[in-house]
């Protein structure tokens, strides 16, 4: 046997390696997953020449308005069936035709909605004879970067390092101490940091493959932007990964069935699959809550990477997200260590 | 040992070297006082021990009796309440990393990953030794030539005891913890065990065994440590702890009166211990048990004792006492009882 054959760290983190490679459904979560999301999300969300918006008239005069305008696809309804429609989310807007004008049926909390109310107003006064008052003229902008894509694209990336991070260490963990495994290695001779640190090493090995091919198809499929220096983005994937790999340490240290830890571990996660920005901004959450939200791992980790990838900021401009991950880190690193059950 | 290959023997017994560097004492291991308790549980009530270099030592006793505890402390697994361990000529508080590299330590319950393959289980186990013996002597020695490729999942309970030995032995410990090495195995699977543990006898290494069969600790140790309740209650080789039970052999049988011909009669005890070679009688549930040397002589007084109060015999068998037979005489309790 050579000498690296014989190191400790190097066999603990081979092994950890191995296991996980060896376990098919590792393999599906880690990296077919995000990227079945990506293209779900891509064809969700695919450029459409503009959004076209479906409304509904109850006469055929109103529907030829209508229909003269671009961004609108109308169909004529009876009231009744329009108002079902509409109640049913398949037109936004049912114009009525009423003795002394007309009248718009729609819900005003739907964005959607509220444009559709404006956009169909001006259809039916422009063929009802108003002018515009003051010329106006549109110049289109299409570019990358602006996309729902290109933003949830390092949504997704960051929430998936949440979850390999975590399930891949949490469960490990679990499974051995509940096999009583963690007792026979405490037995050996074996350094306990270096048992955890293979975790954190297999993990890293990992993450370059992971975060490579995620990027690599969102590049190649939807032309997503990389506007900061990729190797800071890598370092922020690193600093990512390794927050939520002490925190998946720490939600594993005293568990002792898996049960126990994947209740832990969802407790932990969900809020953040909810408050932290992966499809939608965080911003949009009520001012009282934003210090909660922006100092959740998760939050400061998407924020990083579309600060990198969007805006090309570099790592000097991205301090406070990047301090909060490397807190993120330490303190449930350090925790852990402390209060870890070995038996 | 019928399907071992000649040539494997010698090999195993060379692949060890002769445990050195003991302390002039000669001894492995010694307790002093040991207590500890869990919740309510006294688990180890005061126990001494001394375990001499080379000996092959067994704890013997019904599961709940303290055995797995008392290893466990000596394993340094698990911190006694109060008394002192002293193992190698080291202890547990200021010793521990040269102990860790001293031992070898097989526990009762590991689950080894099931999707490893065994030579990357002992390559493991084997990189935390400083010193040791290759990952093939280990394999070579546990017999697990044919499964090294094999994942440790496809294993049978045997075969995963066995690897559980090997990685106890890649560090050429000096002294080896074995905690019910042949639990749930099938006999032909703990009779493969047994030659195992023989060859590392033979190699001079100090044992130390956990087991709830007495065959097994009759077969496997030098001397027996008898526990029950946290404390040992008989200590000695097998020979000297059967000897105390009076006689050699064990005489069993249950009667119904000839009248009735049915159900449990009374016997009278005194002509039956009057009988010379009889050393003791009782009874557990209408059988009865007597302790008996020179069994050729007692037995036929035993029948002629027996029909004379018009009893009809419906079992009798004997068998050499055994270290079941000195539990029993010591708490009235079989082993496998609990």
């Amino acid at each position: 046997m050579n000498k690296l054959e014989l190191s400790s760290l190097y066999q603990l983190t081979l092994v950890r390696f191995k296991l996980i490679l060896r376990e098919p459904e590792a393999i599906f979560w880690i990296f077919i997953f995000p990227i079945l999301l990506a293209v779900g999300l891509g064809i969700a969300f695919r450029n459409r020449p503009a959004d076209v918006l479906q409304v509904g008239a109850t006469t055929t005069q109103l529907t030829q308005a209508l229909a003269a305008d671009k961004g609108l696809a109308a169909t004529t309804l009876n009231e009744a069936d329009g108002t079902r429609a509409l109640a049913t989310g398949r037109i936004l807007l049912l114009a009525i035709q009423r003795p002394d004008g007309v009248a718009y049926k729609f819900d005003d909390t739907n964005p959607d909605a509220r444009t559709a109310r404006m956009i169909v107003d001006r259809a039916i006064q422009t063929a009802a004879g108003q002018r515009e008052a003051v010329r106006a003229e549109n110049q289109l902008v299409h570019e990358t970067g602006a996309r729902y894509i290109d933003f949830v694209v390092p949504g997704l990336l960051g929430m998936n390092l949440m979850g390999s991070a975590m399930w891949g260490l949490g469960f490990a963990i679990v499974e051995a101490r509940q096999k009583k495994l963690l007792k026979r290695m405490v037995a050996s001779p074996m350094p306990r940091w270096q048992y955890l640190m293979s975790f954190l090493l297999s993990r890293l090995a990992l993450l370059i493959v992971e975060v490579a091919v995620f990027l690599g198809f969102a590049r190649v499929a939807f032309g997503v932007p990389f506007r900061g220096s990729l190797l800071q983005l890598g370092l922020l994937c690193l600093m990512t990964s390794m927050a939520f790999s002490a925190l998946g340490l720490l939600v594993s240290s005293r568990a002792r069935t898996m049960e126990a830890a994947s209740g832990l571990m969802n407790l932990v996660m969900l809020p953040m699959w909810i408050l932290s920005g992966i499809f939608f901004s965080a911003s949009r959450f009520p001012a009282v809550v934003q210090p909660l939200v922006r100092a959740l791992p998760l939050t400061a980790a998407i924020d990083a990477m579309r600060g990198n990838m969007l805006q090309g900021m570099s790592l000097g401009q991205l301090v406070l997200p990047v301090a909060i991950l490397m807190a993120w880190f330490v303190v449930p690193f350090a925790v852990s260590l402390r209060i870890f059950r070995w038996r | 040992m019928t399907n071992v290959p000649a040539n494997s023997k010698k090999a195993a017994a060379g692949g060890f070297t002769p445990a050195t560097g003991q302390r002039a004492s000669g001894s492995s291991l010694r307790m002093r006082g040991v207590r500890k308790a869990f919740a309510d549980v006294q688990a180890v009530d005061g126990l001494d021990l001394e375990v001499a270099q080379g000996e092959c030592f067994g704890l013997l006793g019904p599961n709940g009796a303290g055995k797995t505890t008392t290893i466990e402390i000596c394993e340094g697994l698990t911190a006694p309440d109060e008394g002192a361990v002293e193992v190698l000529g080291l202890n547990w508080r200021t010793g521990a990393n040269e102990l860790r590299q001293r031992i070898g330590i097989q526990l009762q319950e590991t689950q080894f990953p099931d999707k490893l393959t065994v030579e990357e289980t002992l390559r493991l186990f084997r990189s935390f030794f400083k010193r040791g013996i290759s990952v093939d002597e280990s394999i070579e020695t546990a017999q697990l030539e044919e499964k090294r490729k094999s994942r440790v999942g496809g294993l049978s309970g045997g075969q995963k005891q066995r690897l559980a030995m090997a990685c106890a032995l890649v560090g050429d410990p000096e002294l080896l913890f074995l905690d019910e090495p042949t639990t749930g195995l099938d006999p032909q699977a703990r009779r493969h065990l047994w030659d195992l543990v023989d060859r590392l006898k033979l190699a001079g290494r100090t044992i130390i065994l956990t087991t709830h069969y007495m065959e097994e600790a009759e077969r496997l140790c030098d001397r027996v440590a008898i526990m029950d309740h946290g404390k040992v209650i008989a200590l000695g080789t097998p020979q000297q702890l059967i000897a105390t039970v009076g006689g050699e052999d064990i005489v069993e049988f249950a009667v119904s009166s000839i009248e009735n011909g049915d159900g449990h009669a009374a016997v009278e005890a005194a002509p039956l211990t009057a009988i010379s070679g009889v050393q003791s009688h009782r009874v557990d549930a209408g059988l009865h048990q007597l302790s008996v040397s020179e069994l050729h002589l007692a037995v036929p007084r035993i029948f002629a004792a027996l029909s004379a109060q018009g009893l009809h015999l419906s079992e009798f068998r004997t068998h050499s006492a055994t270290l079941e037979d000195v539990f029993v005489r010591l708490t009235g309790r079989n082993l496998r009882d609990e």
